[in-house]
């Protein structure tokens, strides 16, 4: 069902990649990797974590030079020695985070970037700017502040401004992970339409679904090297399953160990197994009703928000990230005081609580935010196993620290956790984020837990500590004392994980889905801002 | 107390709030540069050091005010240069390097003051001025406004320059976008590091002008540590002023005020300790900030080094 | 992760510790040649004025004093990740507050009580000096930076109103506070001039070293000192617990004015500043905020004063070249710790 790609099949070159190797201290992070970009193509570049893929945008996009190799733009040879190097180039690069200036319009963060010298020139970037809101068929106000505009929206800025000297090639780097289904969709419309244009896409992805519905090429990257290719004849005769098959054969070999990870990689693939919670009738161990909280500049706050969670039961809270997500875990955990409503845990009001007398009443909340809140990244790994019990008997005697003691629990939790680190005395920012990720765990889940919130689990891990990480949850969750709530902008995930779904939708809840078959189009209509019926 | 509406009360007020509020105009403008920038240059006091005394030896030497301010400028810079490459390309702490440099400059500035003046103790000759026929007869204001040296003239004219390049000029855009999201402003294609680099200089430029101003124009000889914490007032000042050099400009002259009561109180024969006087100013900022601490704004980046690709 | 050998590490300590200050002398010898000076003669002398002779010995000791209490606060501070910089004001008001009790009190009441009731007057006027930047960074999260600053300046002023004004000695004719007797001051060790608050701040910095590091307290702080919202997550008192650290690092700094008015002046005059805060600063950065590397650098420091106002009187070289030292250690010290960080980034990889 693809339409036919306007250039020629395999001609036109855009941007050619000859032979880059790029090598860090102890890492080859880009071993002789040759790829052809090719106008009116969206070509997907598939691979995991650590494949080498941001060091391959890093290089188009001139922020880090290759060791050796070549490339070319549209035949001539050129050497992309800096960022402004490459936009100059009609290289556009889309990053996965919103690199947009919150306080500057939109106007404003389109001109950053001309001549210094220059005054602004409003009539020349109007100009070009209704150029391309025509071109991709968006309607943005020129004169909004960036802050106040949804996500969709400054990527749709983004665009605009990687396409701003040129409409030759454009990079996107994971761009659905922020973005609502309906988003998703916007988001293809508009490539095609740029495709259609002439303008050769790269697509960078981990989702193996989305690949195969967008891209008219894909190449597969592994361990720093381009390991396979799926070609736009092959692409247009294979049935999807086909496709999933051949480029998850590319990413993991015939690895034995593939089959688990390809679940977790697959995802939209197949319709998962649903997950039911059998005591629907319980009394709900957490109550929150009417929560609302105050805001800083640019946050979501709650706005009533209503939740009931059950023993026993695994609650997936969805949402376009930016939806009041981040004031509902820290709600639930007693880090921010709500401005109106009640939370109450198995029947006992603990509105008044904070963090720590939450915590003595079991419950646990695991941060995204890993090193910039989660943790004191600079302090040993024993010391952050314990920052949440400062003072309790079990390691102070009257204050005075038994470090003896501190050491043996946090040795004990390396074993139990297999966290793969030195020592117990190494800081902990020395630890990858899948070890980090552990220490974390380990630290919530001690004692009689109750109440366990988890957001985004899986945020920057690997396939496989991803995988881990949601069988944990999956195995915790049938647990009949707790009621575990887990916050998730990824769907598969909470899919995978959750008895119900909960979609957040400014600041308050906006439905929640029992995770059955069908399930994810009712999520789906629901983030979009459509009333459940 | 009819003597507080006097003439000579009031004119001498003006006068002296101006003559005190010009340094901390040039150098709070100068801070708010960098602070926009995401900087935060404490070491601006020693950069003022550096120009009052660079200033105030080239005006002795030469019998020029020019040469004075173009020292002191050249003072204040390689003073910032120092702060630039240390913080800004090398990523060091802020602070640290601030106090290290505000140590220092006064260390160097009072040896040179004790090896070459600290016997004869020299005088500038009289300020030169520039009368602006007819407003400065005007009474209360005139003198204090309209006959001044041309370098007042200027402070005022940059305040409105600041403005124009803050609001018009791709430079303030960068200088936004490097304070608020250095990594947006990179990915643009401009570098954050010459941005900040640049304006660490501008801080040092207008910074050691405003020392300058005080060893030439206002005092008419160097004394050790004769800032007094001009520049960290000129720091708070910046702060407060939320990005806008009208607050700047404010604010100068609210301080130059309060510092100049002393004198005017004495020309209507009202005695009060110069301690007390003295004082004001610091209970104003402290007061300023319990009461609008909750609406200050910083560039949220201020004071982090920018490294590309770290998060 | 290599495991060094442990005298390998400790070496690399000790270098990397020393290498700042050689660094600041050699340039600074540089200075003194191009004012026409010496500069081994200059070096040469500081260390027998202030060291090797015995008065200059126990001044630099006595010198300690102060400069030890501040610094044992300021390790608090810094470890708590707050920028104290009002030390100053804190230790000039508590100075002065003291100098005008004792001499009232020392005519009803016991020395013994005297000296306990100014030093907790002392701290007690630090730390509520301390208490507006506390509560604003607390509260508000304002930049503790320029609020120490600003109350600083305003403490100083303060201090000198007080002692023009209310406290001012009607019988001197500079103005100055009563002077305490000198049976009443802290009682000399042995036979020297060296009085027991010198032993009191070595007792005062150890204690804090260990606090910080090995109770209950102090790993909180510390936990605050790393990332406030680290702090929060886990569930601190930030509020209270950013007051306590200020407290405790004012407190410290008044106590350190009373100890050098009660010790060694008896009495202030209008106009004195030693600006001890601002030199102090560098010093516990050098020592990385470990108390007992404090006082060795404070030691050091003490001799370099004291040996440095002999050789002002002598060399003519001003006492102000002790401040371009320690400004130019501070800055290499900033370089060595920026080679380090980046040597132990690139070992990692």
């Amino acid at each position: 069902m693809k339409p036919e790609p306007v250039g020629a099949p395999d001609g036109d070159a855009a941007l050619a990649l000859h032979d880059i190797t790029k090598r860090f201290p102890g890492v080859l992070a880009n071993d002789r990797v040759s790829l052809v970009f090719r106008r009116g193509e969206i070509h997907a570049l598939l691979g995991e974590n650590g494949a080498g893929k941001s060091t391959l945008i890093g290089i188009v996009s001139g922020m880090v030079r290759p060791d050796s190799g070549s490339i070319e733009v549209a035949g001539r040879p050129v050497r992309i020695a800096s960022p402004s190097a490459a936009l100059r180039l009609g290289i556009g690069t889309v990053y996965q985070h919103v690199l947009l200036v919150p306080s500057l319009s939109v106007l404003e963060n389109l001109m950053l970037g001309n001549p210094w010298w220059r005054t602004i020139d409003r009539a020349a970037t109007s100009e070009r700017f209704a150029e391309l809101a025509e071109l991709l068929s968006v309607r943005v106000s020129p004169d909004a502040l960036v802050g106040r505009l949804s996500l969709g929206e400054q990527q749709q800025v983004e665009i605009m401004r990687a396409l701003w000297h040129g409409e030759l090639v454009l990079f996107l780097d994971e761009p659905t992970s922020m973005l609502t289904p309906q988003g998703v969709d916007d988001l293809g419309v508009v490539m095609r339409r740029l495709r259609d244009h002439g303008v050769a896409i790269v697509f960078i992805t981990h989702k193996l679904k989305e690949a195969s519905d967008l891209a008219d090429r894909i190449s597969v990257l592994r361990q720093g090297r381009v390991v396979g290719e799926v070609r736009p004849a092959e692409l247009k005769t294979m049935s999807p399953d086909a496709i999933i098959e051949r480029v998850v054969a590319m990413m993991f070999g015939h690895d034995a160990k593939a089959g688990d990870l390809r679940a977790t990689l697959v995802g939209d693939a197949s319709e998962p197994q649903s997950r039911q919670h059998a005591d629907a009738g319980v009394e709900p161990l957490l109550v929150l009703r009417g929560g609302h909280t105050a805001g800083e500049r640019g946050e979501c706050a709650l706005d009533g928000a209503d939740l009931e969670v059950r023993p026993g039961e695994v609650m997936g809270i969805a949402g376009v990230d930016g939806n009041g997500q981040k004031h509902l875990a820290e709600v639930l955990a007693g880090q921010r005081t709500m401005t109106a409503g009640s939370i109450s845990l198995a029947g006992r009001e603990i509105g008044h609580l904070g963090v720590a007398g939450r915590r003595r009443l079991g419950v646990r909340y695991i941060t995204d935010e890993r090193l910039g809140e989660g943790t004191a990244p600079r302090h040993s790994l024993a010391i952050n196993l314990v920052i949440k019990e400062i003072g309790s008997p079990q390691f102070w005697k009257g204050g005075i620290t038994s470090w003896r003691r501190i050491h043996d629990h946090a040795r004990n939790m390396i074993r139990t956790y297999s966290i793969v680190a030195p020592s117990e005395r190494v800081p902990l920012a020395g630890l990858s984020g899948g070890n980090i990720q552990k220490v974390l765990l380990a630290r919530e889940w001690t004692g009689d837990a109750r109440l366990l919130v988890v957001a985004k689990p899986t945020y920057g891990l690997d396939l496989q500590n991803t995988r881990r990480a949601r069988d944990w949850i999956k195995r915790i969750g049938g647990n009949a004392d707790t009621a575990i709530v887990v916050i998730s902008n990824e769907l598969e995930e909470l899919i995978d994980v959750s008895h119900r779904i909960a979609v957040m939708e400014r600041g308050r809840i906006a439905g929640i889905v029992k995770n059955r078959p069908g399930a994810r189009t009712a999520i789906g209509r629901l983030m979009a801002g459509v009333e459940a019926a | 107390m009819d003597g507080l509406l006097s003439e000579a009360f009031i004119a001498s007020l003006f006068f002296g709030a101006v003559t005190a509020g010009v340094p901390l105009l040039l150098a709070g403008l100068g801070e708010q540069v960098s602070e926009k920038s995401g900087v935060l240059n404490i070491g601006l006091e020693g950069m003022m050091l550096a120009g009052a005394f660079a200033g105030f030896a080239a005006a002795y030497a030469t019998d020029s005010f020019l040469a004075g301010f173009c020292a002191g400028v050249l003072a204040g810079m390689s003073v910032a240069l120092i702060m630039a490459v240390l913080c800004v390309v090398l990523g060091m702490n802020q602070i640290v390097v601030g106090i290290a440099i505000t140590l220092g400059a006064e260390g160097v500035t009072a040896l040179l003051h004790h090896v070459l003046y600290s016997r004869s103790y020299p005088r500038l000759s009289r300020v030169e001025t520039w009368t602006i026929p007819g407003l400065a007869d005007i009474p209360y204001i005139g003198p204090a406004f309209f006959d001044r040296n041309a370098l007042i003239y200027l402070a005022f004219a940059l305040t409105f320059f600041m403005i124009w390049v803050f609001r018009r000029t791709q430079v303030g855009l960068n200088l936004q976008a490097a304070g608020d999201a250095p990594a947006a402003l990179d990915a643009a294609g401009v570098s954050v590091t010459v941005t900040r680099f640049v304006s660490v200089l501008v801080t040092g430029c207008l910074g050691g002008l405003g020392g300058a101003y005080m060893a030439t124009v206002g005092g008419g000889l160097f004394l050790p540590f004769m800032t007094g914490g001009a520049g960290f007032i000129a720091i708070v000042l910046a702060m407060l002023a939320r990005g806008n050099p009208l607050w700047v400009l404010f604010g100068a002259f609210l301080f130059g005020a309060s510092l100049a009561l002393t004198t005017a109180l004495q020309v209507v024969g009202v005695n009060i300790p110069t301690d007390v006087i003295q004082m004001l100013p610091f209970a104003m900022v402290i007061v300023v900030l319990l009461l609008f601490a909750r609406h200050s704004y910083l560039p949220p980046a201020l004071g982090l080094p920018y490294q590309r690709g770290a998060r | 992760m290599n495991q060094r050998h442990p005298l390998v590490s400790w070496l690399y300590g000790m270098v990397s510790v020393l290498l700042p200050v050689v660094l600041a002398l050699a340039v600074g010898g540089i200075l003194l040649l191009a004012l026409g000076k010496d500069p081994l003669a200059y070096y040469g002398y500081v260390v027998k004025r202030g060291l090797l002779s015995p008065t200059g010995l126990e001044a630099s000791l006595t010198r300690t004093a102060p400069l030890l209490l501040i610094a044992a606060g300021l390790i608090v501070a810094f470890r708590s990740g707050l920028w104290n910089l009002g030390v100053d004001g804190q230790l000039l008001l508590a100075a002065v507050v003291t100098a005008a009790l004792a001499p009232e009190l020392a005519s009803g009441l016991p020395s013994v009580l005297v000296i306990a009731v100014c030093f907790a007057v002392a701290m007690a006027v630090g730390a509520v000096w301390s208490l507006i930047p506390a509560l604003l960074k607390a509260q508000f999260g304002v930049n503790e930076i320029i609020s120490t600053l600003m109350m600083s300046f305003l403490g100083v002023s303060l201090a000198n109103v007080l002692i023009k004004i209310p406290f001012n000695d009607p019988l001197t004719t500079v103005p100055q506070t009563a002077t305490l007797a000198v049976e009443d001051r802290l009682s000399r060790l042995a036979d020297t001039t060296i009085h027991w608050g010198v032993l009191l701040a070595l007792a005062v910095v150890v204690v804090v070293h260990h606090a910080m590091t090995m109770t209950a307290l102090g790993m909180r702080l510390q936990i605050v000192g790393a990332n406030m919202k680290t702090a929060v997550h886990a569930g601190l008192r930030l509020r209270l617990l950013v007051v306590v650290a200020f407290a405790i690092s004012a407190g410290l700094a008044g106590l350190a004015g009373a100890v050098d008015v009660l010790g060694v002046h008896g009495t202030i005059r209008a106009d004195w500043n030693p600006a001890y805060g601002i030199v102090v600063i560098p010093l516990v950065f050098l020592a990385r905020f470990n108390g007992y590397a404090v006082i060795a650098f404070v030691f050091v420091f003490a001799v370099l004063v004291i040996g440095g106002e002999s050789a002002a009187r002598r060399l003519d070289v001003p006492t102000y070249f002790v401040l371009v030292l320690v400004g130019l250690v501070m800055l290499f010290l900033a370089v060595t710790e920026f080679l380090d960080h980046r040597r132990r980034l690139t070992a990692r990889d």
